[in-house]
């Protein structure tokens, strides 16, 4: 019989500790990446990894409290088990990564330093001056290095994953993937395919994210037949740095060490900045919600930066919209020490100094929420049962999904700094329930080969029809900026139904174009241009899920905004006639969350997305409502909280710890 | 964007930006220049030249050709994948600001490949001599496991200030082009040879060449980590045998175009006193 291997697509931080985890278990692992490893996305993450740490905890910091934040800060579309596992597995996570040598910064007593990151109240957040992603993946990169010196694991890098490859009872038993270099297509048998590839930011032409996160990847297996959640779901990180190829991301942690954002208060006010008086100046993020300041989580902070400009006309530009994030009345080396990495990014790309002059920015979007829909098993105390197989495991049996192209931990908005900790907490929890799913099924060696001659394939006439299309046809660079521009217009910060269905036929019509591209490159030698056509193409069936899901949301939840849909203020001023209306609101936000506290699940049905709601596991905290910066939030917050006492008493004969963290 | 006013900068700025790229359409192949022209806009660096390049596919004289082929990441110089050499010099194209480049010459920007590593196709190119770099200086920490085991040992300030800066280097080669005794190492797969023979038969060859500032700074870093430098004899022996520190001619290329800015030249000067210290440590426990 022959030996077991697994096949981890993707080298960034889910797949990267995913292969060392697998490869500490004994089993062997092909690591297939479109890039060397070292270079994959997670480098570009900045600001830092959450958890408890000994100092939160005596400030009154648990678990469960960032358990809560991430549930609270996510409106609550995340299933509760796996949210809370990550938040009790992250101290250890980070515990890890200290003794992998990540060179975390220290305070001046050699303890690992923390600051503090958008939506909690604690810092939680450890550093490595502000290129902690970077500083993370090659960590892992390191162990993966020592075990490929070994033999256990073997690189694949400048392959593209094709697809996945099911037997005949629809199980995953390997994958067909394509070498960039020499352009041959083959199949890697694998007992189990991790998937570890990132969101889909490329989609929207221009975002924070790398040339490689197109999210075909992910869309191949959507293909296939796995399920795609939540695909609505886009964080538009509220501070980056626009350029003509890539929007830039200027970290959460410019915040975090203080950073204030601000625009004048006059209109179209030409004085440079810093010859603007204090009182002249409209902090708005720390006007409009006094208790987070400019920390707020991102989607509200995009809104608002996003409505200073467009809506109320305070862009600090003229010529384009943006607004200033000011360091500048912090030290230089303290800011150097902290923020070093995105100041030389900021200084490099504007050719301006952020220490002495306030930084223009702008919200891009960031993050995919969304992914692939992945399956947990509970334990009793409801995190996940450790060593099932059934955990992050896609719609199709040993298709494995972690890290960002799942759609697993962040609801409708990420927290600052917690996406690092889902990627390794996802990446290191799967290797014992890969090794169980591994032992419960036949080897995917022992396979008829017909079965992967077959996969093999079909792709390869993929490839020949797209070479042979050379005449009269369609150029997929100048598609992409098209999708690209409709993607940005129609579903980032503000959404309309009516927009929204215009952008999904015209998508659905690019679509069909994008079926006839032709190639300027037909050649079989690192042929960029083929492989840029075939993820062109595969985006289309998930910007139809991220499409189709935000039209059929019809309410605001997190990064998703729709005005037509949103909670109202309160808006009487006589506390009789207030408490009436917050009665009211709550009402109406019960319906709303028995209509819309749902993922919404796509399948694909050959030429589009079929969208189902979801029920979403929320046995641990009741859902309650996100009242950031609402007019009545007071007297909302007030009936609420008499409302889940109300219940609280009903429910008291059911012993259950359930209302009551807040 | 850029200090000087916009409508001082608008003069400046040509319409056109004319390309010059030398191409080769794989290994072992001639090479051979190529014009291209492309549109100007505000805030371009060298990727958006080379992206209007991929979809006009079409050089300035009108003749179609096929896109060319270049390696691209982050863009925000934080990944090291693009790196190549540009109005003769070795740096990353994200970072490669049109602006910038317009003012040494107005004229023509000249994007040709890293000529310390095999061409694989126009300006992509080979570096996986410099991964394989890594492996023998083995650079990681040789942690017991991934079990939960606590927090690790506790660093000074001092400490991570010294290694974080190290820890920064994005293998994007730009040391190695730079310096005079890297030189390149091109092999061609012989008839027949296996993926595994041809690997093995490549490594050797890189054996016997420099290793490079990048690896020595990277063993530095390790050896200076409580854990990490439980393998300090380890590295030192690669780091003292052929292609070692021995191979370092003090030319001091490396630490200029570092686009990190990492101090590779103290940490070449750290490996030499090393050096010195293991050779003797060897004559002694001999």
């Amino acid at each position: 019989m022959a030996s077991n291997r697994v096949l981890v697509v993707g080298g960034g931080l889910a797949g990267l500790s995913a292969t060392m985890k697998l490869a500490e278990l004994g089993i062997p692992v092909d690591l297939l990446s479109l890039t060397p490893v070292k270079r994959s996305h997670s480098v570009c993450a900045q600001g830092g990894i959450n958890s408890v740490n000994d100092q939160t905890r005596q400030q009154g910091d648990n678990e469960w409290n960032h358990f809560d934040d991430t549930i609270y800060g996510g409106d609550f579309l995340q299933n509760q088990p796996p949210v809370k596992e990550m938040a009790y597995w992250a101290p250890k996570v980070i515990d890890l990564m200290d003794r992998l040598g990540v060179t975390f910064n220290r305070t001046p007593e050699g303890f690992i330093d923390r600051r503090r990151f958008g939506g909690t109240l604690y810092k939680r957040t450890a550093f490595a001056g502000a290129t902690t992603g970077q500083q993370l993946l090659y960590a892992l990169d390191e162990q993966v290095r020592r075990h490929e010196a070994a033999g256990l694991v073997k690189k694949y890098e400048f392959w593209d994953f094709l697809g996945p490859i099911l037997d005949d009872g629809g199980r995953c038993v390997g994958a067909v993937a394509q070498d960039m270099v020499s352009m041959q297509i083959r199949s890697f048998p694998a007992d189990a395919v991790v998937v570890a590839t990132g969101g889909c930011g490329l989609i929207y032409g221009r975002s924070t994210m790398s040339v490689f996160c197109t999210g075909s990847a992910a869309s191949r297996c959507f293909q296939a037949g796995a399920k795609y959640g939540n695909g609505e779901f886009i964080q538009v990180h509220p501070t980056a740095i626009p350029g003509a190829d890539k929007l830039r991301l200027m970290s959460e942690s410019a915040r975090g060490e203080g950073g204030r954002v601000w625009v004048p208060r006059k209109p179209n006010d030409t004085r440079p900045p810093k010859s603007i008086p204090e009182s002249e100046r409209y902090y708005f993020l720390e006007e409009r919600f006094p208790k987070y300041g400019n920390l707020v989580p991102r989607d509200i902070a995009t809104r608002e930066i996003f409505n200073i400009c467009v809506n109320e006309g305070l862009s600090v530009d003229p010529s384009r919209m943006c607004v200033y994030l000011d360091l500048t009345h912090i030290s230089r080396a303290e800011l150097d020490r902290k923020l070093g990495g995105i100041l030389e990014i900021y200084e490099k790309f504007q050719g301006v100094d952020p220490r002495d002059e306030p930084m223009k920015i702008f919200p891009a979007v960031h993050y995919s929420m969304g992914g692939l829909w992945v399956d947990y098993e509970a334990n009793s105390e409801g995190g996940l049962a450790p060593g099932s197989p059934r955990n992050q495991c896609t719609s199709i049996p040993g298709l494995y999904a972690i890290g960002e192209c799942d759609y697993q931990y962040h609801g409708a908005n990420r927290l600052g700094a917690n996406s690092l900790l889902s990627c390794i907490f996802s990446g290191l929890f799967i290797g014992p329930g890969i090794v169980n799913w591994i032992k419960s099924n036949k080897a995917s060696a022992d396979l008829p080969k017909s079965v992967f001659e077959r996969a093999v394939g079909v792709e390869e006439a993929r490839h020949k029809k797209l070479l042979s299309n050379t005449s009269g046809g369609e150029n997929p660079y100048l598609i992409h900026q098209e999708l690209g521009d409709i993607m940005t217009r129609s579903a980032t910060v503000v959404r309309y139904n009516d927009q929204l269905t215009d952008a999904y036929s015209k998508v659905t019509q690019m679509a069909e174009r994008a079926a006839r591209c032709s190639l300027a490159d037909t050649g079989n030698w690192t042929n960029q241009n083929v492989i840029f056509t075939k993820a062109l193409q595969d985006m289309f069936p998930v910007a139809e899920c991220i499409l189709k899901g935000a039209l059929m949301r019809d309410e605001s939840r997190g990064a998703h905004y729709k005005p037509d849909f949103s909670m109202p203020s309160l808006t009487s001023t006589d506390p009789a006639a207030r408490h009436r209306e917050a009665e009211q609101w709550c009402d109406a936000f019960d319906e709303n969350t028995r209509k819309f506290l749902k993922s919404s699940v796509c399948t694909w049905k050959g030429n589009e997305p079929d969208l189902k709601f979801e029920d979403i596991d929320t046995r641990l905290l009741p859902p309650r409502p996100r009242l950031y910066g609402l007019v009545g939030a007071e007297v909302i917050e007030q009936v609420w909280k008499e409302r889940a006492e109300a219940k609280a008493r009903e429910k008291a004969s059911a012993p259950k710890e359930l209302v009551g963290s807040a | 964007m850029i200090a000087s006013g916009p409508e001082a900068d608008q003069k400046r700025r040509p319409s056109k930006i004319n390309v010059r790229v030398l191409r080769q359409d794989g290994p072992g192949l001639p090479p051979y220049w190529e014009r291209h022209q492309v549109d100007y806009e505000p805030d371009m660096n060298v990727i958006s030249v080379l992206q209007k390049i991929a979809a006009q596919a079409r050089t300035s004289e009108g003749k179609s050709v096929t896109p060319v082929a270049w390696d691209c990441g982050c863009l925000e110089e934080v990944c090291g994948s693009c790196t190549m050499v540009i109005n003769g010099r070795v740096r990353q194209s994200c970072s490669a600001l049109v602006d910038r480049l317009f003012e040494d010459n107005p004229e023509e920007i000249e994007l040709r490949p890293m000529t310390k590593f095999p061409v694989v196709r126009d300006l992509v190119i080979d570096r996986s001599r410099l991964f394989h770099s890594l492996k023998r200086v083995q650079a990681w920490v040789p942690v017991d496991g991934y079990y939960d085991m606590g927090a690790g040992p506790r660093i000074s300030r001092e400490a991570q200030e010294q290694n974080y800066p190290l820890s920064q280097c994005m293998s994007c080669g730009c040391c190695l082009e730079a310096c005079p005794q890297f030189n390149k190492v091109e092999l061609q797969r012989n008839p027949g040879e296996s993926d595994e023979d041809f690997t093995k038969r490549k490594e050797a060859a890189y054996e016997s060449e420099f290793i490079g500032a990048h690896a020595i700074s990277q063993a530095m870093l390790f050896n200076s980590h409580p854990v990490a430098k439980s393998l300090e004899k380890e590295r030192m022996e690669t780091i003292t045998s052929t292609g070692g520190i021995q191979a370092c001619g003090n030319a001091q290329n490396c630490v200029s175009v570092c686009p990190k800015e990492i101090p590779l030249t103290t940490s070449i000067a750290r490996a030499g006193r090393a050096a010195t210290v293991y050779a003797f440590k060897k004559i002694f426990d001999r």
